[in-house]
């Protein structure tokens, strides 16, 4: 590791109508260092990437690639200069083969034509550097999200790089996969690069990086030796404020009430290719942790509950009666709710205002033909505004406006106002930043409080293990366990999900 | 028309600083809503409009004169508004049917067969008016609800479920006519694309109420809300409890009732069922009112009031080509080029560019 800095920016300002985005932020990265770029949403972060990466023009301050001064006016003059970006959705086309993807918009070839030797050996070179193991002739689509990522990886490592620009690249990835990247990561460190590593997991601060900086409300914090800020301080640093509280508060979850009837019992669950003689049970007052690698059938099991798959077998029972639902809307009917896992596909309607989102499941609920009076939507989004803390102008902005952590929170407050009994949560904490993390788990204990039957979906142990009063392990769309009080660790969860063996990294 | 309020919400630009906070409970004020109205796609077919007025006058100062004549107002502007109707029926139909992201070939064709069924009706000694005219438009709703079901519950592609009435319809309305053109003699049914009430069209006045009910209905209902819903994202939508199938179908069948009343309205107009020549294209012209209108084809949120602005833009333009002498053949080019400019000015992109151009220009 050398202590030339590779990219340096100073005083960076950005303003947008109304909003300083960014004011006066320095930001440095070491060639061959991973460096951390941390921060709630709304703290910089994407801003600083963009302007780092052409998207945005700068206000204020200056960017030096190697000492030498750039100003790139769009993502392929930074990507002339040195500067590689992979997004956290993958901006490759689904349709068209491995070296297709990588060769697009350089190909090889002449007057139109393409030169396909060329090309496929030209993506062979690329994926061998980092050593992935990958036919080219794949279409794209039919690759795992992981494996598609590295595709992306490699196709913006092909041209010379000297800077990774990686955003967010985890969220969709499992455990195994994110081992896999990680190991990438440390390759092309060793290969002098420099790693800019844009995410919301701490975890993985800690297992890959070497330097983190912080950024909060649009300023820099510090930037500090990952060896040396403990997770605590990090957080701190990240918010502002002291987070001590949370972790006090994560044992009340495990109480089980002894009392606690079953609302929704659910036998034999069968379907075709997502889950398989599933018993499951959701009692009123208590969070049913649902936890399992990704594939495992938690989603699957949440989409058949709420009747958006049919079942192929098994039972449901809603209050000790047989149940047969067969749209979400009669799910709703019957006071459940469900947050699906995919915000932007399953969950916002991105051009209606964030009224219109918060009322449309009670809209539904309570049927088409006389709409909420006007006096009483505005009265709904002013209460979950307030009690959730969401932060907009106000009710009437596109909600595709708001950051991914409000728009988290505006569909929970779409499901709060219909009063459910029964309420899915699937990864409600994905992609968001660790404040409005913390926020959404004090909403699931509130919840549990108020007697409402939780199931609670996440790939993140750890949360599981926070919220939950009892879990259910899916391993291969299977039931593989279920804990309760005590038995309720992350060692024990993980050794369930892996299989009776417990994984060590 | 009560648009204003959607029109503004639409055109409030993303990341404006944050408006002075308003009295609970109070819907804005009156300066908001004027610049909403400026801000408001209406304002450029309105202008467009304005503009052919403007070109007929320079050519003949006496084409908006009205005059007075056995107590009916007479005169081009009042011609204008009569033939206007039944492209404004179609085209609220087809707002509803564009904003759930579908689209209805099937109207122009629509408008023939409700036509034949309708003096069929009469040439087979029916007398009550009510009875013609529900059997005309339960023939639409009929067909409309085809339509619906092919798309909503079948999975069809919009465009190919209601390209199939578009063709077949016409060979639909040739067999009930048995290829014949049908002479109409009934004075009530005359009447409606032909009389006037309170001295207007009565044609006019029909869309113009058809209009202020769905306007009303939407906004007692929860329908606008599904329809934008549904058009905006369906696979949310549905997820939230939004009856998505049963919201899609029944905009089909609304856009069927609707090209039952065109179909009534041309048919009295003319006094003749041609299963040939009735409703021709007039599915395109629908098309083109809404989305000269303001509302985006890809769906979600609408403006009813645009779509009538747009039908009375496309008529005005037709009678303008007329009274300026353009050959029928070739009308359709300046008509094409009005819509494609209409349209220009309503993209936000090609403002941006106008704005940039202006603003470099203004300090030189």
């Amino acid at each position: 590791m050398s202590d030339q800095p590779l990219l340096t920016m100073r005083g960076i300002g950005k303003r947008f109508p109304g909003v300083v985005a960014l004011d006066g932020v320095d930001f440095a990265v070491r060639a061959g260092e991973i460096h951390a770029l941390l921060g709630e949403n709304g703290a910089g972060k994407s801003t600083l990437i963009k302007v780092l990466t052409g998207v945005h023009e700068p206000d204020a301050g200056e960017v030096r690639l190697d000492g030498k001064l750039i100003r790139p006016a769009s993502p392929k003059e930074a990507e002339r200069a040195g500067i590689s970006t992979v997004y956290q959705e993958v901006n490759l086309i689904p349709s068209l083969s491995v070296a297709e993807n990588i060769a697009l918009g350089r190909q090889p070839g002449k007057f139109g034509f393409l030169h396909w030797p060329a090309l496929r050996r030209h993506a062979r070179e690329a994926l061998a550097r980092l050593e992935i193991a990958c036919d080219v002739d794949a279409e794209l689509g039919t690759l795992s999200v992981a494996l598609q990522q590295m595709v992306a990886i490699a196709r913006a490592l092909d041209l010379n790089a000297r800077l990774l620009v990686l955003d967010e690249p985890t969220a969709s990835l499992d455990e195994k996969e994110i081992a896999e990247l990680f190991a990438i990561m440390r390759r092309l460190r060793g290969q002098g690069m420099g790693v800019v590593f844009v995410t919301h997991f701490l975890e993985q601060v800690y297992a890959v990086t070497d330097r983190i900086t912080v950024l909060r409300n649009g300023a820099l914090v510090g930037e500090y030796p990952t060896a040396e800020l403990p997770r605590l301080q990090l957080v701190a640093k990240m918010l502002g404020r002291d987070l001590a509280e949370t972790a006090a508060q994560a044992e009340a979850a495990h109480a089980v009430h002894a009392a606690a009837s079953p609302l929704l019992v659910a036998r034999g669950l069968e379907r075709k290719g997502a889950i398989r003689a599933l018993d499951l049970e959701a009692r009123r007052g208590e969070v049913t942790g649902l936890a399992g690698l990704l594939g495992s059938g938690r989603t699957e099991t949440a989409r058949v509950l709420f009747g958006i798959d049919r079942r192929d077998g098994g039972t449901i029972a809603l209050r000790g009666r047989e149940v047969r639902l067969h749209s979400p809307h009669e799910a709703i009917a019957h006071g459940m709710a469900f947050s699906s896992e995919d915000r932007k596909v399953e969950g916002i309607l991105p051009n209606l205002s964030v009224r219109e989102n918060l009322i449309v499941a009670l809209q539904a609920k309570r049927g088409g033909w006389r709409a909420l009076r006007r006096e009483e939507q505005e009265k709904l989004c002013g209460h979950y505004i307030a009690a959730l803390r969401i932060k907009t102008a106000d009710a009437e902005v596109p909600v595709k406006n708001l950051s991914g952590g409000n728009q988290q929170k505006v569909l929970l407050a779409r499901w709060l106002a219909t009063q459910p009994e029964l309420i899915i949560l699937d990864e409600p904490t994905r992609g968001i930043d660790v404040g409005a993390k913390a926020e959404i788990e004090q909403i699931v204990a509130k919840l549990r409080a108020d007697g409402v039957a939780v199931i609670f979906i996440s790939s993140e142990i750890e949360e599981i293990v926070r919220n939950s009063s009892r879990v259910v392990v899916l391993r291969e769309r299977r039931k593989a366990g279920e804990f309760s009080g005590a038995d309720i660790n992350t060692p024990r969860l993980m050794q369930a999900m892996a299989g009776g063996h417990a994984r060590h990294e | 028309m009560s648009d204003d309020a959607a029109g503004e919400r639409r055109s409030a630009p993303a990341g404006q600083p944050p408006a002075p906070p308003r009295a609970a409970g109070k819907i804005s004020g009156p300066a908001p809503a004027r610049r909403g109205f400026f801000r408001s796609p209406v304002l450029w077919p309105i202008a467009g409009i304005l503009l052919l007025v403007v070109v007929n006058l320079l050519r003949d100062p006496t084409f908006l004169k009205v005059t007075i004549f056995e107590r009916h107002f007479f005169g081009v502007p009042i011609d204008l508004l009569n033939h206007s109707a039944p492209i404004m029926v179609l085209a609220l139909g087809m707002t509803l049917v564009i904003a759930t992201g579908g689209i209805d070939l099937s109207v122009g064709s629509l408008v023939a067969i409700t036509g034949a069924v309708a003096a069929m009706a009469m040439a087979r000694g029916v007398e009550s008016l009510p009875l013609i005219v529900a059997a005309a438009l339960g023939c639409g709703a009929l067909a409309g609800a085809i339509n619906g079901v092919l798309v909503a519950y079948a999975g069809v592609q919009p465009i190919v479920a209601t390209l199939i009435f578009m063709v077949a319809g016409r060979g639909i309305a040739q067999s009930l006519t048995g290829g014949n053109v049908i002479l109409i003699k009934h004075p009530a049914f005359e009447f409606l694309g032909n009389g006037f009430f309170l001295a207007l069209p009565f044609s006019a006045l029909l869309a113009a109420a058809l209009y202020g009910v769905a306007q009303l209905g939407l906004r007692r209902t929860a329908g606008r809300l599904f329809i934008e819903a549904v058009g905006d994202n369906p696979v949310a939508s549905r997820f939230a409890g939004v009856p998505a199938a049963r919201t899609t179908c029944l905009v089909y069948i609304v856009s069927g009732i609707c090209a039952g009343i065109a179909g009534v309205l041309v048919a009295s107009n003319i006094r003749t069922a041609d299963p040939l020549q009735a409703g021709q294209n007039m599915e395109l012209d629908a098309i083109f009112a809404v989305v000269v209108g303001g509302t985006a084809l890809t769906g979600g949120r609408f403006l009813l009031s645009g779509s009538f602005v747009g039908a009375l833009l496309l008529q005005t333009l037709t009678v303008t080509m007329l009274f300026v002498g353009v050959k029928p053949e070739v009308a359709t080019v300046p008509k094409a080029l009005l819509i494609l400019l209409v349209c220009l000015l309503q993209s936000e992109r090609t403002r941006g560019w106008l704005r940039g151009l202006f603003a470099r220009r203004a300090p030189a």
